[in-house]
Protein backbone atom coordinates (compact mmCIF):
# COMPACT_ATOMS: atom_id res chain seq x y z
CA UNK A 1 0.00 0.00 0.00
CA UNK A 2 2.64 2.58 0.93
CA UNK A 3 4.79 1.60 -1.90
CA UNK A 4 1.64 2.06 -4.57
CA UNK A 5 1.20 5.12 -3.05
CA UNK A 6 4.58 6.44 -3.13
CA UNK A 7 5.32 4.84 -6.24
CA UNK A 8 1.90 6.49 -7.91
CA UNK A 9 2.94 10.23 -6.04
CA UNK A 10 6.72 10.37 -7.68
CA UNK A 11 5.15 9.13 -11.13
CA UNK A 12 2.70 12.26 -10.99
CA UNK A 13 4.91 14.35 -9.87
CA UNK A 14 7.79 13.20 -12.03
CA UNK A 15 4.99 14.34 -14.96
CA UNK A 16 4.47 17.58 -13.48
CA UNK A 17 7.90 18.63 -13.24
CA UNK A 18 8.71 17.31 -16.98
CA UNK A 19 6.03 19.66 -17.79
CA UNK A 20 7.19 22.91 -16.15
CA UNK A 21 11.12 22.37 -16.80
CA UNK A 22 9.75 22.24 -20.95
CA UNK A 23 8.38 25.35 -19.99
CA UNK A 24 11.74 26.53 -18.57
CA UNK A 25 13.84 26.12 -21.35
CA UNK A 26 11.25 27.10 -23.63
CA UNK A 27 11.58 30.13 -22.11
CA UNK A 28 15.23 31.21 -24.42
CA UNK A 29 12.30 32.90 -27.11
CA UNK A 30 9.00 34.66 -27.17
CA UNK A 31 6.01 33.61 -29.20
CA UNK A 32 6.12 35.32 -32.36
CA UNK A 33 2.52 36.55 -33.28
CA UNK A 34 1.20 39.38 -31.29
CA UNK A 35 -1.72 40.63 -33.56
CA UNK A 36 -4.82 38.08 -33.56
CA UNK A 37 -5.89 39.39 -37.08
CA UNK A 38 -3.10 37.24 -38.74
CA UNK A 39 -3.32 33.64 -39.86
CA UNK A 40 -1.94 31.32 -38.65
CA UNK A 41 -2.27 33.38 -34.59
CA UNK A 42 -2.41 30.27 -32.70
CA UNK A 43 -0.01 28.28 -34.05
CA UNK A 44 3.09 30.85 -32.81
CA UNK A 45 2.24 31.17 -29.39
CA UNK A 46 4.55 28.84 -27.66
CA UNK A 47 7.70 30.54 -25.45
CA UNK A 48 7.48 33.74 -23.16
CA UNK A 49 4.01 35.42 -23.12
CA UNK A 50 4.59 38.67 -21.99
CA UNK A 51 4.80 42.46 -23.81
CA UNK A 52 6.60 44.94 -22.41
CA UNK A 53 4.42 47.00 -22.50
CA UNK A 54 5.52 50.54 -22.75
CA UNK A 55 8.42 49.17 -25.03
CA UNK A 56 6.57 46.91 -27.34
CA UNK A 57 2.66 47.36 -27.77
CA UNK A 58 -0.07 44.92 -28.78
CA UNK A 59 -1.26 45.91 -32.52
CA UNK A 60 -4.99 46.65 -31.58
CA UNK A 61 -8.22 46.47 -34.19
CA UNK A 62 -8.83 49.46 -36.14
CA UNK A 63 -12.69 49.99 -34.58
CA UNK A 64 -11.48 49.95 -31.25
CA UNK A 65 -13.71 50.87 -28.51
CA UNK A 66 -11.38 52.95 -25.91
CA UNK A 67 -11.13 57.13 -24.92
CA UNK A 68 -14.11 58.54 -26.24
CA UNK A 69 -14.07 61.59 -28.80
CA UNK A 70 -15.88 64.74 -29.67
CA UNK A 71 -15.90 66.74 -33.05
CA UNK A 72 -17.66 69.78 -31.18
CA UNK A 73 -17.98 71.43 -34.94
CA UNK A 74 -20.07 68.46 -35.55
CA UNK A 75 -22.35 68.51 -32.16
CA UNK A 76 -25.64 69.76 -31.98
CA UNK A 77 -25.75 69.83 -28.19
CA UNK A 78 -29.08 67.54 -27.89
CA UNK A 79 -28.16 66.02 -24.62
CA UNK A 80 -29.15 62.67 -25.92
CA UNK A 81 -25.50 61.03 -25.03
CA UNK A 82 -25.10 62.58 -21.21
CA UNK A 83 -28.93 60.80 -20.84
CA UNK A 84 -27.62 57.70 -22.49
CA UNK A 85 -24.66 56.96 -20.28
CA UNK A 86 -25.34 54.62 -17.83
CA UNK A 87 -22.78 55.78 -15.37
CA UNK A 88 -23.26 60.05 -15.89
CA UNK A 89 -19.96 60.85 -16.98
CA UNK A 90 -21.00 63.12 -19.61
CA UNK A 91 -21.93 66.80 -18.41
CA UNK A 92 -23.56 69.49 -20.74
CA UNK A 93 -24.64 72.85 -20.73
CA UNK A 94 -26.42 74.26 -23.77
CA UNK A 95 -26.60 78.08 -24.42
CA UNK A 96 -29.85 78.83 -26.56
CA UNK A 97 -29.27 80.88 -29.82
CA UNK A 98 -31.88 83.49 -31.07
CA UNK A 99 -31.30 82.27 -34.63
CA UNK A 100 -29.13 79.18 -36.56
CA UNK A 101 -25.93 79.03 -35.81
CA UNK A 102 -24.69 76.46 -38.60
CA UNK A 103 -24.97 73.01 -40.05
CA UNK A 104 -23.42 70.33 -39.27
CA UNK A 105 -20.85 68.10 -41.67
CA UNK A 106 -23.93 65.79 -42.17
CA UNK A 107 -26.45 68.77 -42.89
CA UNK A 108 -28.47 68.57 -39.24
CA UNK A 109 -28.88 72.13 -38.16
CA UNK A 110 -27.23 73.71 -35.06
CA UNK A 111 -29.24 75.99 -32.53
CA UNK A 112 -27.71 75.16 -29.51
CA UNK A 113 -24.26 76.56 -27.72
CA UNK A 114 -22.24 73.66 -26.15
CA UNK A 115 -21.05 76.02 -22.69
CA UNK A 116 -19.66 73.19 -21.49
CA UNK A 117 -18.86 69.34 -22.90
CA UNK A 118 -17.02 67.14 -20.63
CA UNK A 119 -16.62 63.75 -19.96
CA UNK A 120 -15.03 62.18 -16.81
CA UNK A 121 -13.00 59.19 -18.44
CA UNK A 122 -12.31 57.85 -14.59
CA UNK A 123 -16.37 57.29 -14.68
CA UNK A 124 -16.33 56.09 -18.09
CA UNK A 125 -17.01 52.09 -18.46
CA UNK A 126 -16.54 51.65 -21.94
CA UNK A 127 -20.06 50.90 -23.03
CA UNK A 128 -20.53 52.92 -26.24
CA UNK A 129 -23.97 53.80 -25.69
CA UNK A 130 -22.79 57.20 -26.31
CA UNK A 131 -21.85 56.75 -29.58
CA UNK A 132 -25.05 54.82 -30.62
CA UNK A 133 -27.51 57.24 -29.92
CA UNK A 134 -25.58 60.45 -31.29
CA UNK A 135 -27.71 61.50 -34.18
CA UNK A 136 -24.53 63.27 -35.98
CA UNK A 137 -22.17 60.54 -34.73
CA UNK A 138 -20.00 63.36 -33.28
CA UNK A 139 -19.31 61.41 -29.89
CA UNK A 140 -17.04 58.35 -31.18
CA UNK A 141 -14.35 55.82 -29.28
CA UNK A 142 -11.03 55.74 -30.51
CA UNK A 143 -7.98 53.90 -30.51
CA UNK A 144 -6.56 55.75 -27.54
CA UNK A 145 -5.74 53.61 -24.78
CA UNK A 146 -2.77 54.78 -22.89
CA UNK A 147 -3.88 58.14 -20.85
CA UNK A 148 -2.42 57.52 -17.70
CA UNK A 149 -2.12 60.37 -15.45
CA UNK A 150 -1.07 61.57 -11.48
CA UNK A 151 -4.09 63.89 -11.67
CA UNK A 152 -8.17 62.56 -10.78
CA UNK A 153 -8.91 65.84 -12.45
CA UNK A 154 -6.59 65.12 -15.72
CA UNK A 155 -9.19 62.59 -16.84
CA UNK A 156 -11.93 64.88 -16.95
CA UNK A 157 -11.89 65.52 -20.73
CA UNK A 158 -13.17 68.94 -22.25
CA UNK A 159 -14.34 68.92 -25.34
CA UNK A 160 -15.68 72.93 -25.53
CA UNK A 161 -14.07 75.02 -27.97
CA UNK A 162 -15.89 77.98 -26.01
CA UNK A 163 -14.13 80.50 -23.83
CA UNK A 164 -15.71 82.03 -20.81
CA UNK A 165 -16.15 85.93 -22.76
CA UNK A 166 -17.83 83.63 -25.22
CA UNK A 167 -20.67 81.83 -23.29
CA UNK A 168 -21.03 85.03 -21.21
CA UNK A 169 -21.56 87.36 -24.37
CA UNK A 170 -23.76 84.23 -25.88
CA UNK A 171 -25.83 84.41 -22.85
CA UNK A 172 -26.26 87.78 -22.74
CA UNK A 173 -27.67 87.68 -26.36
CA UNK A 174 -29.61 85.21 -25.59
CA UNK A 175 -31.49 86.96 -22.04
CA UNK A 176 -31.72 90.13 -24.34
CA UNK A 177 -33.73 88.06 -27.42
CA UNK A 178 -35.75 86.64 -24.66
CA UNK A 179 -36.29 90.06 -22.95
CA UNK A 180 -37.30 91.55 -26.44
CA UNK A 181 -39.56 88.44 -27.10
CA UNK A 182 -41.24 89.23 -23.96
CA UNK A 183 -41.55 93.14 -24.55
CA UNK A 184 -42.89 92.16 -28.17
CA UNK A 185 -45.77 90.22 -26.49
CA UNK A 186 -46.57 92.81 -24.11
CA UNK A 187 -47.70 95.35 -26.95
CA UNK B 1 45.42 36.84 18.87
CA UNK B 2 45.32 34.89 15.37
CA UNK B 3 42.74 32.12 16.49
CA UNK B 4 40.37 35.20 17.95
CA UNK B 5 41.06 36.49 14.69
CA UNK B 6 39.81 33.57 12.70
CA UNK B 7 36.54 33.08 15.30
CA UNK B 8 35.58 36.62 14.45
CA UNK B 9 36.11 36.16 10.62
CA UNK B 10 34.55 32.56 10.13
CA UNK B 11 31.71 33.59 11.07
CA UNK B 12 31.24 36.90 9.78
CA UNK B 13 32.32 35.19 6.69
CA UNK B 14 29.49 32.70 6.22
CA UNK B 15 26.84 35.85 7.15
CA UNK B 16 28.64 37.47 4.01
CA UNK B 17 28.00 34.21 2.17
CA UNK B 18 24.24 33.87 3.59
CA UNK B 19 23.04 37.62 2.82
CA UNK B 20 24.73 37.34 -0.95
CA UNK B 21 23.60 33.95 -2.03
CA UNK B 22 20.03 34.99 -0.60
CA UNK B 23 19.92 38.09 -2.75
CA UNK B 24 21.29 35.79 -5.58
CA UNK B 25 18.75 32.92 -5.07
CA UNK B 26 16.00 35.23 -4.69
CA UNK B 27 16.57 37.04 -7.69
CA UNK B 28 16.94 33.15 -9.59
CA UNK B 29 13.77 32.35 -7.75
CA UNK B 30 11.42 35.30 -9.52
CA UNK B 31 13.14 34.38 -12.47
CA UNK B 32 12.68 30.89 -12.99
CA UNK B 33 9.10 31.03 -11.56
CA UNK B 34 8.82 33.85 -14.11
CA UNK B 35 10.15 31.55 -17.27
CA UNK B 36 8.16 28.15 -16.10
CA UNK B 37 5.01 29.95 -15.86
CA UNK B 38 6.31 32.07 -19.74
CA UNK B 39 6.90 35.08 -18.03
CA UNK B 40 9.95 37.02 -17.97
CA UNK B 41 10.15 38.09 -14.22
CA UNK B 42 11.75 41.18 -13.43
CA UNK B 43 13.19 43.04 -16.29
CA UNK B 44 12.80 46.63 -15.11
CA UNK B 45 15.70 47.30 -12.57
CA UNK B 46 19.03 47.05 -14.22
CA UNK B 47 20.17 44.89 -16.98
CA UNK B 48 17.28 41.95 -17.30
CA UNK B 49 16.27 42.91 -13.61
CA UNK B 50 19.43 42.29 -12.01
CA UNK B 51 19.47 44.99 -9.44
CA UNK B 52 15.85 43.94 -8.23
CA UNK B 53 16.84 42.08 -5.54
CA UNK B 54 19.22 44.97 -4.35
CA UNK B 55 16.51 47.22 -4.80
CA UNK B 56 14.34 45.09 -2.50
CA UNK B 57 16.65 44.95 0.37
CA UNK B 58 17.41 48.40 0.25
CA UNK B 59 13.40 49.29 0.37
CA UNK B 60 13.73 46.73 3.38
CA UNK B 61 16.68 48.37 5.64
CA UNK B 62 14.63 51.88 5.24
CA UNK B 63 11.01 50.90 6.44
CA UNK B 64 10.23 51.72 10.02
CA UNK B 65 9.68 48.66 12.12
CA UNK B 66 6.78 48.51 13.44
CA UNK B 67 5.58 46.48 16.68
CA UNK B 68 1.92 45.37 16.85
CA UNK B 69 -0.15 47.28 19.84
CA UNK B 70 -1.00 44.66 21.46
CA UNK B 71 2.16 42.21 20.59
CA UNK B 72 4.29 40.53 23.02
CA UNK B 73 6.82 43.07 22.69
CA UNK B 74 9.99 40.96 23.74
CA UNK B 75 9.08 37.59 22.00
CA UNK B 76 8.08 39.88 18.56
CA UNK B 77 11.32 40.87 18.52
CA UNK B 78 13.62 38.22 19.64
CA UNK B 79 11.70 35.94 17.27
CA UNK B 80 13.51 36.81 13.35
CA UNK B 81 16.90 36.30 15.53
CA UNK B 82 16.50 32.86 17.39
CA UNK B 83 15.38 32.08 13.89
CA UNK B 84 17.92 33.13 11.78
CA UNK B 85 20.45 32.10 14.51
CA UNK B 86 19.53 28.66 14.56
CA UNK B 87 20.06 28.13 10.85
CA UNK B 88 23.51 30.38 11.05
CA UNK B 89 24.88 28.06 13.68
CA UNK B 90 24.24 24.74 11.43
CA UNK B 91 26.38 25.95 8.77
CA UNK B 92 29.53 25.92 11.46
CA UNK B 93 29.88 21.94 11.14
CA UNK B 94 29.32 21.94 7.23
CA UNK B 95 32.89 20.61 5.42
CA UNK B 96 33.51 23.00 2.29
CA UNK B 97 36.62 21.30 0.99
CA UNK B 98 38.78 18.47 2.65
CA UNK B 99 39.97 19.39 5.77
CA UNK B 100 38.18 22.71 5.71
CA UNK B 101 35.45 23.32 7.67
CA UNK B 102 34.51 25.75 10.57
CA UNK B 103 34.04 23.52 13.24
CA UNK B 104 35.38 19.88 13.26
CA UNK B 105 33.66 18.13 15.75
CA UNK B 106 32.88 14.47 16.36
CA UNK B 107 29.36 15.44 17.07
CA UNK B 108 28.57 17.64 13.92
CA UNK B 109 25.42 15.83 12.57
CA UNK B 110 23.90 16.13 15.94
CA UNK B 111 24.77 19.31 16.41
CA UNK B 112 23.02 20.16 13.10
CA UNK B 113 19.75 18.19 14.04
CA UNK B 114 19.61 19.83 17.89
CA UNK B 115 20.50 23.49 16.39
CA UNK B 116 17.93 23.73 13.65
CA UNK B 117 15.01 22.66 15.53
CA UNK B 118 15.27 25.52 17.46
CA UNK B 119 13.70 27.18 14.35
CA UNK B 120 10.66 25.56 15.06
CA UNK B 121 10.41 27.45 18.61
CA UNK B 122 11.03 31.04 16.57
CA UNK B 123 8.62 30.37 14.42
CA UNK B 124 6.11 30.15 17.65
CA UNK B 125 7.36 33.14 19.27
CA UNK B 126 6.73 34.81 15.62
CA UNK B 127 3.28 33.60 15.38
CA UNK B 128 2.68 33.89 19.63
CA UNK B 129 4.25 37.24 19.82
CA UNK B 130 2.40 38.88 17.23
CA UNK B 131 -0.83 38.86 18.60
CA UNK B 132 -2.31 38.03 15.11
CA UNK B 133 -4.59 35.11 14.44
CA UNK B 134 -3.57 34.14 11.06
CA UNK B 135 0.02 34.47 12.92
CA UNK B 136 -0.39 32.18 15.31
CA UNK B 137 -2.42 29.73 12.87
CA UNK B 138 0.52 29.52 10.48
CA UNK B 139 2.88 29.25 13.78
CA UNK B 140 1.00 26.33 14.92
CA UNK B 141 0.93 24.37 11.18
CA UNK B 142 4.70 25.28 10.94
CA UNK B 143 5.23 23.55 14.57
CA UNK B 144 2.91 20.49 13.37
CA UNK B 145 4.73 20.34 10.23
CA UNK B 146 8.57 20.74 11.54
CA UNK B 147 7.88 18.22 14.26
CA UNK B 148 6.58 15.70 12.02
CA UNK B 149 9.37 16.09 9.59
CA UNK B 150 11.76 16.01 12.14
CA UNK B 151 11.13 12.42 12.76
CA UNK B 152 11.93 11.03 8.85
CA UNK B 153 14.55 13.49 8.50
CA UNK B 154 16.39 12.02 12.03
CA UNK B 155 15.94 8.15 10.55
CA UNK B 156 17.68 9.05 6.80
CA UNK B 157 20.14 10.69 8.83
CA UNK B 158 20.47 7.37 11.49
CA UNK B 159 20.23 5.31 7.90
CA UNK B 160 23.29 6.92 6.43
CA UNK B 161 25.51 7.34 9.88
CA UNK B 162 24.85 3.20 10.53
CA UNK B 163 26.49 3.35 6.68
CA UNK B 164 29.36 5.24 7.56
CA UNK B 165 29.61 4.86 11.09
CA UNK B 166 30.39 8.42 12.11
CA UNK B 167 28.72 11.94 13.11
CA UNK B 168 31.40 13.85 12.26
CA UNK B 169 30.73 15.33 8.68
CA UNK B 170 34.54 16.04 7.94
CA UNK B 171 35.39 11.85 8.62
CA UNK B 172 31.71 11.46 6.55
CA UNK B 173 32.34 13.34 3.47
CA UNK B 174 36.13 11.72 3.25
CA UNK B 175 35.01 8.52 3.05
CA UNK B 176 32.90 9.16 -0.23
CA UNK B 177 35.57 9.63 -2.81
CA UNK B 178 39.34 8.93 -3.46
CA UNK B 179 40.96 10.34 -0.38
CA UNK B 180 39.41 7.66 1.90
CA UNK B 181 40.44 6.73 4.78
CA UNK B 182 38.71 3.65 5.30
CA UNK B 183 37.49 0.64 2.92
CA UNK B 184 34.40 1.81 0.49
CA UNK B 185 32.79 -0.35 -1.89
CA UNK B 186 30.01 0.49 -4.99
CA UNK B 187 27.02 -1.29 -3.89
CA UNK B 188 28.81 -3.34 -1.31
CA UNK B 189 30.60 -5.58 -3.73
CA UNK B 190 33.24 -3.33 -5.38
CA UNK B 191 36.12 -1.96 -3.39
CA UNK B 192 35.91 1.58 -4.93
CA UNK B 193 38.88 3.48 -3.46
CA UNK B 194 41.16 4.18 -5.68
CA UNK B 195 38.29 4.82 -8.66
CA UNK B 196 36.25 7.16 -7.31
CA UNK B 197 33.67 9.55 -8.44
CA UNK B 198 30.46 9.59 -8.86
CA UNK B 199 30.81 5.06 -7.46
CA UNK B 200 31.85 5.98 -4.70
CA UNK B 201 29.31 8.36 -3.09
CA UNK B 202 26.88 6.90 0.05
CA UNK B 203 24.21 7.25 -2.10
CA UNK B 204 25.71 4.52 -4.09
CA UNK B 205 27.47 2.77 -1.60
CA UNK B 206 24.23 0.61 -0.90
CA UNK B 207 20.82 -0.08 -3.02
CA UNK B 208 18.64 1.25 -0.64
CA UNK B 209 20.55 5.00 0.18
CA UNK B 210 18.86 6.48 -3.20
CA UNK B 211 15.52 5.97 -1.59
CA UNK B 212 16.42 6.68 1.92
CA UNK B 213 17.94 9.78 0.02
CA UNK B 214 14.85 10.79 -1.75
CA UNK B 215 12.81 10.65 1.62
CA UNK B 216 15.53 12.68 3.05
CA UNK B 217 15.02 15.43 0.34
CA UNK B 218 11.28 15.25 1.04
CA UNK B 219 11.45 15.52 4.23
CA UNK B 220 13.81 18.49 4.81
CA UNK B 221 11.87 20.36 1.57
CA UNK B 222 9.34 20.32 4.43
CA UNK B 223 11.74 21.53 7.08
CA UNK B 224 12.31 24.78 5.57
CA UNK B 225 8.45 25.14 4.73
CA UNK B 226 9.10 25.42 1.21
CA UNK B 227 6.25 24.61 -1.34
CA UNK B 228 4.35 22.02 -1.81
CA UNK B 229 4.91 21.91 1.90
CA UNK B 230 4.33 25.76 2.81
CA UNK B 231 1.02 26.11 4.66
CA UNK B 232 3.06 28.03 7.73
CA UNK B 233 3.04 31.20 5.30
CA UNK B 234 -0.11 29.66 2.47
CA UNK B 235 -0.45 33.30 1.02
CA UNK B 236 -3.91 32.67 -0.44
CA UNK B 237 -5.29 31.53 3.65
CA UNK B 238 -3.10 33.15 5.59
CA UNK B 239 -1.77 36.26 4.38
CA UNK B 240 1.69 35.90 5.20
CA UNK B 241 1.52 32.88 7.85
CA UNK B 242 3.74 33.61 10.74
CA UNK B 243 5.61 37.09 9.74
CA UNK B 244 2.39 38.32 8.56
CA UNK B 245 3.04 41.20 11.04
CA UNK B 246 7.07 41.70 10.09
CA UNK B 247 8.34 44.47 8.42
CA UNK B 248 11.99 46.14 6.93
CA UNK B 249 14.40 44.67 8.35
CA UNK B 250 12.72 41.74 10.32
CA UNK B 251 11.21 40.48 7.30
CA UNK B 252 14.37 40.49 5.94
CA UNK B 253 15.88 38.15 8.99
CA UNK B 254 12.72 35.68 7.92
CA UNK B 255 13.85 35.81 4.12
CA UNK B 256 17.68 35.31 5.39
CA UNK B 257 16.62 32.09 6.97
CA UNK B 258 14.43 30.68 4.86
CA UNK B 259 17.23 30.63 2.18
CA UNK B 260 19.72 30.28 4.62
CA UNK B 261 17.77 26.80 5.66
CA UNK B 262 17.58 25.96 1.46
CA UNK B 263 21.18 25.90 0.66
CA UNK B 264 21.89 24.44 4.39
CA UNK B 265 19.69 21.32 4.04
CA UNK B 266 20.79 21.57 0.12
CA UNK B 267 24.57 21.42 1.38
CA UNK B 268 23.72 18.51 4.04
CA UNK B 269 22.29 16.43 1.60
CA UNK B 270 25.00 16.90 -0.12
CA UNK B 271 27.81 16.02 2.20
CA UNK B 272 25.40 12.93 3.81
CA UNK B 273 24.62 11.06 0.36
CA UNK B 274 25.81 12.72 -2.73
CA UNK B 275 29.83 12.66 -2.12
CA UNK B 276 30.06 16.54 -0.05
CA UNK B 277 33.21 18.11 -2.15
CA UNK B 278 34.12 14.71 -3.98
CA UNK B 279 34.22 15.24 -7.67
CA UNK B 280 31.84 13.60 -9.58
CA UNK B 281 34.09 11.89 -12.23
CA UNK B 282 35.82 8.47 -11.48
CA UNK B 283 39.30 7.52 -12.36
CA UNK B 284 39.11 4.87 -15.68
CA UNK B 285 42.48 3.80 -16.40
CA UNK B 286 45.26 6.07 -17.06
CA UNK B 287 42.15 8.52 -17.26
CA UNK B 288 42.99 9.75 -14.02
CA UNK B 289 39.81 12.13 -14.40
CA UNK B 290 39.10 11.87 -10.23
CA UNK B 291 43.02 12.69 -9.45
CA UNK B 292 42.84 15.86 -11.44
CA UNK B 293 39.93 17.31 -10.27
CA UNK B 294 40.09 16.87 -6.66
CA UNK B 295 41.84 19.21 -4.61
CA UNK B 296 40.99 22.21 -2.07
CA UNK B 297 39.37 24.61 -4.80
CA UNK B 298 38.32 21.97 -6.93
CA UNK B 299 36.00 21.06 -3.57
CA UNK B 300 34.79 24.13 -2.78
CA UNK B 301 33.73 24.40 -6.43
CA UNK B 302 31.63 20.84 -6.17
CA UNK B 303 30.24 21.88 -2.47
CA UNK B 304 28.87 24.88 -4.08
CA UNK B 305 28.20 23.50 -7.36
CA UNK B 306 26.08 20.39 -5.83
CA UNK B 307 23.91 22.44 -3.21
CA UNK B 308 23.23 25.18 -6.06
CA UNK B 309 22.19 22.13 -8.23
CA UNK B 310 20.02 20.90 -5.23
CA UNK B 311 18.27 24.70 -4.67
CA UNK B 312 18.04 25.32 -8.30
CA UNK B 313 16.05 21.55 -7.97
CA UNK B 314 13.95 22.71 -4.70
CA UNK B 315 12.78 26.26 -6.51
CA UNK B 316 11.61 24.02 -9.63
CA UNK B 317 9.45 21.98 -7.47
CA UNK B 318 7.96 25.27 -5.49
CA UNK B 319 6.69 26.20 -9.33
CA UNK B 320 5.39 23.12 -10.35
CA UNK B 321 3.82 21.40 -7.35
CA UNK B 322 0.29 22.75 -5.93
CA UNK B 323 0.02 22.95 -1.84
CA UNK B 324 -0.58 19.99 0.30
CA UNK B 325 -3.58 20.50 2.27
CA UNK B 326 -2.78 19.92 6.56
CA UNK B 327 -4.18 16.71 6.49
CA UNK B 328 -2.25 15.26 3.33
CA UNK B 329 0.76 16.80 4.83
CA UNK B 330 0.77 14.52 7.83
CA UNK B 331 -0.51 11.62 5.91
CA UNK B 332 2.67 11.50 3.57
CA UNK B 333 4.37 12.00 6.71
CA UNK B 334 3.31 9.79 9.27
CA UNK B 335 2.12 7.02 6.47
CA UNK B 336 4.74 7.07 3.94
CA UNK B 337 7.84 8.63 4.61
CA UNK B 338 8.24 7.43 8.50
CA UNK B 339 7.43 3.40 7.07
CA UNK B 340 9.88 3.71 4.42
CA UNK B 341 12.71 5.53 6.30
CA UNK B 342 12.10 2.83 9.25
CA UNK B 343 12.91 0.01 6.48
CA UNK B 344 15.58 2.27 4.87
CA UNK B 345 16.64 1.89 8.32
CA UNK B 346 16.49 -1.64 8.89
CA UNK B 347 17.83 -2.80 5.72
CA UNK B 348 21.22 -0.30 6.88
CA UNK B 349 20.69 -2.36 9.77
CA UNK B 350 20.94 -5.68 7.99
CA UNK B 351 23.48 -4.11 5.50
CA UNK B 352 26.22 -3.41 8.14
CA UNK B 353 26.30 -6.33 9.75
CA UNK B 354 25.94 -8.91 6.51
CA UNK B 355 27.47 -7.16 3.93
CA UNK B 356 30.38 -4.81 4.88
CA UNK B 357 30.87 -6.40 8.09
Amino acid sequence: MVFKIAFHALKTAFKGLSLTVKHLFGAQKARQELDITKDHYFDNQTGIATVQYPKVKMPIPEVARYQLDVEIDDCIVCDLCAKACPVDCIAIEAIKSPEVIGKTSDGSVKRLYPARFDIDMAKCMYCGLCTVVCPTECITMTDQYDRSSTKLTDLIYGFSDMTDDQVAQRKSEWTKFQAEKEAAKLK
Amino acid sequence: MLDLFIHILVPVAIFMFIAIFTLFAVYAERKIAGFVQDRLGPMETGKYGSLQTIADILKLLQKELITPFLADKILFRVAPIVIFVAIFTGFSVIPWSHNFIPVNTHTGLFLIMAVVSIDAIGILMAGWGSNNKFSLLGAMRAIAQMVSYEIPVGLTLITAVMLTQSLNLNDIATNQGILATEEIKFLGIWSIKNVGGVLAWNIFQAPHMIVTYIIFFIATLAECNRAPFDIPEAESELVGGFHTEYGGIQFAFFFLAEYAMMFLVSMLGVVLFLGAWNTPFPNIGSIRLADWTTGFGWGIFWTFFKSLFLVGIQMWIRWTLPRLRADQLMNLCWKVLTPLAFLCMAISAIWRILVIT
